[in-house]
């Protein structure tokens, strides 16, 4: 028993290990950070902070990878709802092998689409807008939002439906009234893989942006400047990345499980 | 209203759920659909309902084509097996939810949600998610939907299949009455022949995907129209066996021979089969006119007052070419007997059913008889 707690405590500070280092970097001086080393900040400073929260150049780039991920996690539960809808109610030529193609689109990597999509993109006047991102981010999200609520719809029985027409309701009226209610746990997780997915992906948002809409991921690795790397200020900013993610978590813990299994447990 | 089936089939992905079905069910009355698992219970009603359309047929309410209708449209509750409501509302959300759709207002809509509550005991649980009920009151709340939709077709499918004895005895007593007042068609779908005579009416007795007989419950059960609808309306299965008679000559598919007498006696010379429900199985000789057979015990169950006897009858000549009939005899009291004990049974041939080739009814026992 008290073994099994070492281990675990010990795997638990391997991990913690890196985020408390990041932590520990971005209340530090730069002077602190590449002089000596320090298990924690002997001047602990919030300048670092400070900085990213009244310079433009860094929290628009907050600002602008917020406006992509929620635009796009929008579009892709709004285009997945219907859709996933489909797949666990009707049966129709071909479904499996169109559910199953939805998911291979995740297996291509995003640098074969970011090349195409640059060019479409410029033609059409999109290049550098959040839209432009949250509309590549939709190529590997709106199949995986389909998945996972495929999984969360089928669970609840079709009866229910039938039982809603028998009713009376419309259809429209049962999915909002009715329906979306039994898959909003499902619903939630959805989204924050969406979420996830589309606030730590790298390539697209830096290849399809350039000033008004790059992404903070993007900023960050454009801090080497002439006086060096900046690096209390980009452990700063490593840790505001990890914040946004960190609380959605929190609210959908429970069902995070499911949401692995694709809606499958 | 009045509800037709005219010939109506279903057919999915090769397969037959339905197969050229005719049915005319009366307002106000309560009709059995009758039937083991599969036989096409659900499928039927899903087609009455206007839930699956038909692949060929009509479907008639009060003389008009409803084939096509929308189920939206069409005057239908429907209570399923599994206990269906809706998760997210209350009780009381649940109840009301067809009456808030049709836009009723708001008083009647109160005054009928309680009203139907108080007959369905579920006054105390109204604010309560369903999740929160017993089976029998999720089902009840399930009821109570189709009660207070005021619909001219009310389908039950199985609904007290999940239930426990005792709550299954008090609801199978109550619903034809619940729904008795509102006239509507009331239609129970059901695996066991006892619910069906339990609750009278008109049974359909169902038998893959085709309708086997339709008529009054008891003349169903007395007067069997052919092997399959005697098949489906008994339990403990239906005794039969292959036989050849011959002027009063009658032989056995086992060898036994004995006198065509009874019902046996007015019938031409052919072979035929015959059926008879396990209380007509005697295990003591009940008169000079009985047939004795000897057999094997197979399986022997007690219940307390009853016991049923499984009895193996090995066939000995050609009239089913080999193979053997398996027969279930049910005795008053406790009768100890080890499977493969030899036992001999007895068959009384005034209360036989007589099937012809084709399985049609040849000759049956008088109605005193038959019960």
């Amino acid at each position: 028993m008290l073994r099994a707690r070492i281990v675990l405590g010990l795997y638990i500070v391997f991990l913690l290990l890196p985020i408390y280092w990041l932590v520990n970097m971005s209340l530090k001086t730069n002077t602190e950070i590449v002089s000596s080393l320090t298990l924690w900040p002997h001047n602990l400073t919030f300048r670092n902070y400070a900085t990213i929260f009244t310079d433009p150049s860094w929290y628009s780039g907050y600002l602008n990878s917020l406006k992509y991920v929620a635009l796009n996690t929008v579009l892709s539960i709004a285009l997945a709802l219907p859709a996933a809808y489909a797949f666990s109610r009707f049966r129709f030529v071909g479904d499996k092998h169109l559910f199953f193609w939805l998911l291979s689109n995740r297996m291509a990597p995003p640098a074969v689409f970011a090349l195409p999509f640059f060019n479409l993109y410029s033609a059409i006047g999109l290049f550098d807008t959040p839209l432009a991102v949250a509309l590549a981010h939709c190529l590997f999200n709106v199949p995986l939002a389909v998945w996972i609520l495929e999984g969360f719809m089928s669970g609840v029985p079709r009866e229910i439906d039938e039982t809603a027409y028998l009713d009376g309701y419309s259809f429209p009226r049962f999915f909002v009234k009715i329906f979306t209610p039994l898959v909003a746990s499902g619903i939630g997780v959805t989204a924050f893989f969406c979420f996830m997915f589309s606030w730590v992906e790298l390539l697209l948002a830096r290849t399809l942006t350039s000033v008004d809409a790059k992404p903070i991921a993007a900023t960050m690795t454009r801090t080497v400047s002439a006086a060096g790397m900046d690096w209390g200020l980009l452990a700063a900013a490593g840790v505001l990345t990890i914040l946004p993610g960190a609380l959605v978590i929190w609210f959908v813990r429970n069902y995070i499980a499911k949401g692995f299994a694709l809606g499958r447990v | 209203m009045s509800l037709v089936l005219d010939n109506v089939s279903k057919h999915a992905g090769g397969h037959v759920h339905i197969e050229n079905v005719s049915l005319t069910l009366e307002r106000g009355s309560l009709n059995v659909l009758l039937g083991p698992t599969l036989s096409g219970k659900t499928s039927l009603m899903r087609l009455m309902a206007g839930l699956d359309a038909p692949s060929a047929g009509r479907v008639l309410v009060d003389g008009k084509d409803v084939t096509g209708v929308h189920v939206r449209n069409r005057s239908v509750a429907m209570v399923y097996q599994q206990f269906i409501n809706y998760p997210s509302l209350s009780v009381y959300e649940n109840i009301a939810s067809p009456m808030r759709v049709a836009g009723r207002p708001k008083a009647e809509i109160d005054r009928r949600v309680r009203e139907a509550a108080r007959l369905l005991k579920l006054d105390k649980y109204l604010d309560r998610n369903p999740a929160q009920l017993s089976g029998g009151q999720q089902q009840r709340t399930a009821i109570a939907r189709a009660l207070v939709k005021d619909a001219q077709l009310v389908l039950l499918d199985e609904p007290l299949a999940n239930l426990d004895y005792k709550l299954r005895e008090e609801l199978r007593e109550e619903l034809p009455k619940i729904f008795a007042e509102s006239g509507a068609v009331l239609v129970y779908a059901t695996t066991e022949p006892t619910e069906a005579l339990l609750l009278r009416g008109n049974t359909a007795t169902l038998w893959e995907g085709r309708l086997a007989q339709f008529g009054r419950t008891p003349d169903v059960y007395r007067r069997p129209a052919n092997l399959t609808s005697a098949r489906v309306f008994s339990d403990p299965p239906l005794n039969s066996m292959r036989v050849h008679k011959r002027g009063l000559q009658l032989v056995l598919a086992t060898g036994e021979h004995g006198l065509a007498r009874g019902v046996l006696a007015e019938l031409p010379d052919d072979d035929y089969t015959i059926g008879f429900r396990a209380d007509h199985l005697y295990l003591t000789r009940p008169d000079a006119e009985a047939i004795a057979l000897t057999g094997t015990v197979a399986v022997s169950e007690i219940t307390g007052s009853e016991s049923f006897v499984h009895i193996d009858l090995p066939h000995s000549n050609e009239l089913s070419g080999g193979g053997s009939d398996r027969w279930v005899a049910v005795t008053r009291g406790v009768l100890e007997v080890e499977p493969g004990e030899r036992i001999e049974c007895f068959i009384d041939p005034r209360r036989l059913f007589v099937f012809g080739h084709d399985g049609r009814l040849a000759a049956a026992p008088p109605l005193v008889l038959a019960a």
